[in-house]
């Protein structure tokens, strides 16, 4: 008889992934993330969610306490980084234990020449989502690995949600939001300028006394120094 | 096998009873068999309008629990031979239907009739689910202002996603149909305008009803307006609608009220 059995495999993949920085006190952060949920509703439900705790300090009981707050608003927390490895059981999220960028900190340090023979596969390969149907009411798309095309248009009570920029070649009625993996280089470009909100890396902007001038037209919004800054398109 | 067209909105109040019961009629008057199913549990409103209030026995929620034949429950139209009504439940809720239940009544209405109309409760809740779930097209009825527009917007994402067709791939067949237009408030800015809606929801225009007393008073008569005012504007309005349903080709006009321009002319002299 054929012993026929597929070998055993473990493939190492990247994704990326969100990551959550509570910032001290933790109740007014929390406070504030509530807002944030209330007004994307939806947006965590089911996302793996890496926690960061570089930014305080929390014993144990504390922490414990944070997990299960987060649990509560139904944000899953896959793993920590940024925290002691003594905090950590087998019953809590584990360590992120690749964390990419201080490991190619740490190698350029100790041999620089190595930084050049860093292997091409590495970099994450570029992607982007075409939506060619338009996006209705109540509809979201999430497409955080890069730019995202919508050839119709993204109606009211639709959103967009992109880690790189939003293209969007009909009328933007919705919500865009763009750069959320922490892209402040992504942009919002339609062809017809009627949103209910736009965001580019957690900095919001609605249409206001200052903006509605643009309402219809062709317009590209961009941030500079954290600031939204929206224009027609020459 | 019948083709199977849900007649839905979101919104309530836009007129999907009156544009199923409407269009039922105007498919009947040429001789097709059509069967209008009331999703409508527990608030159904398509025998008064038909005028078959007196006549319901046995209803949709009967037939899915097996308490009666679907021959038993089904009212013939008294004025069309070719038309009949499945009322849904009053007495009961939409937790009433099953997924099985619904599906086996379907499968036996396309065996008989050339068309089966739903009409959709509103909202987008297990009802609505229900009456989408085995659509060969869709009438979307949307009403010229906004909220209207956008509930219509987001059952077409559900149709896209929810239908039987969809989830096999296909597209659901999708036709706006727009209620209660008045063309000076449109031109005058009160009122969104066709274009505007089309361009928010880019699915084909299958009509215009103008808003009109005849509606009305067709719906409080219990009978379609097809039938009580035949030579009323959203009577031509329906009728044309119907015949693009089968398949003609009918140049898109927008019926006009016949004693509009003389009430107008009268109305500014009293002014």
């Amino acid at each position: 008889m054929a012993d026929i059995c597929t070998p055993f495999r473990l493939v190492g993949r990247s994704h990326v992934l969100f990551v959550l920085t509570p910032q001290p006190p933790i109740t007014v952060w929390l406070g504030e993330l509530d807002t944030w949920i209330q007004r994307s509703q939806g947006f965590f439900d089911g996302k793996p969610i890496v926690l960061d705790l570089s930014d305080v300090s929390l014993n144990k009981p504390e922490f414990i306490a944070l997990i299960g707050d987060l649990k509560a608003r139904n944000i899953p927390i896959i793993a920590v980084e940024g925290v002691d490895s003594e905090l950590l059981d087998p019953e809590l999220p584990p360590l992120m234990s690749s964390n990419r960028s201080s490991e190619v900190i740490e190698a350029a340090k100790a041999e620089p020449a190595n930084a050049l023979t860093v292997p091409q596969d590495v970099l994450p390969e570029p992607t982007s989502l075409v939506v060619d149907k338009p996006v209705r009411s109540g509809q979201s798309v999430v497409f955080a690995n890069g730019d995202v095309t919508v050839l119709g248009s993204i109606s009211s009570g639709a959103e967009v949600i992109a880690g790189g920029s939003i293209h969007i070649y009909g009328t933007l009625s919705g919500r865009a939001m763009a750069g959320v993996t922490g892209n402040a280089e992504a942009r919002v470009i339609c062809r017809k300028f009627n949103p209910e909100l736009v965001c580019i890396d957690g900095t919001y902007s609605i249409i206001d006394d200052t903006t509605s001038h643009l309402v219809g037209l062709p317009v590209q919004a961009w941030l500079e120094q954290d600031q939204m800054h929206m224009r027609e398109l020459a | 096998m019948g083709q199977v067209m849900v007649v839905t909105s979101g919104k309530g109040g836009v007129g999907k009873t009156t544009s199923t019961a409407a269009l039922g009629a105007a498919l009947a008057q040429t001789g097709q068999t059509v069967a209008m199913v009331d999703f409508d549990v527990g608030l159904r409103n398509l025998d008064l309008v038909m005028g078959a209030e007196r006549r319901v026995v046995f209803d949709l929620i009967n037939v899915i629990q097996g308490q009666a034949k679907l021959a038993q429950a089904m009212i013939r139209d008294k004025r069309l031979d070719t038309l009949f009504l499945l009322p849904a439940s009053q007495t009961r809720d939409k937790d009433a239907l099953t997924e099985d239940g619904v599906a086996k009544v379907m499968k036996e209405l396309t065996a008989n009739f050339d068309w089966v109309i739903c009409d959709s409760p509103a909202g987008i809740g297990k009802g609505a689910v229900f009456a989408m779930q085995h659509a060969d097209l869709a009438v979307v009825v949307t009403n010229p202002e906004i909220s209207s527009v956008r509930d219509s917007d987001r059952i077409i994402g559900l149709l896209d996603a929810k239908t039987e067709k969809a989830k096999k791939g296909h597209d659901v067949e999708k036709y706006l149909l727009i209620s209660r237009y008045d063309e000076n408030r449109a031109t005058s800015g009160d009122m969104l305008q066709i274009d505007d809606i089309l361009e928010i929801l880019s699915i084909p225009l299958l009509s215009v009803v103008p808003e009109s007393q005849e509606v009305l008073r067709a719906s409080n008569l219990g009978s379609p307006v097809t039938l009580c005012s035949p030579n009323s504007a959203p009577a031509a309005a329906y009728r044309d609608a119907a015949r693009r349903l089968n398949g003609e080709v009918v140049a898109l006009t927008i019926p006009k009220e016949k004693n509009r321009l003389f009430g107008r002319i009268f109305g500014r002299r009293a002014a």
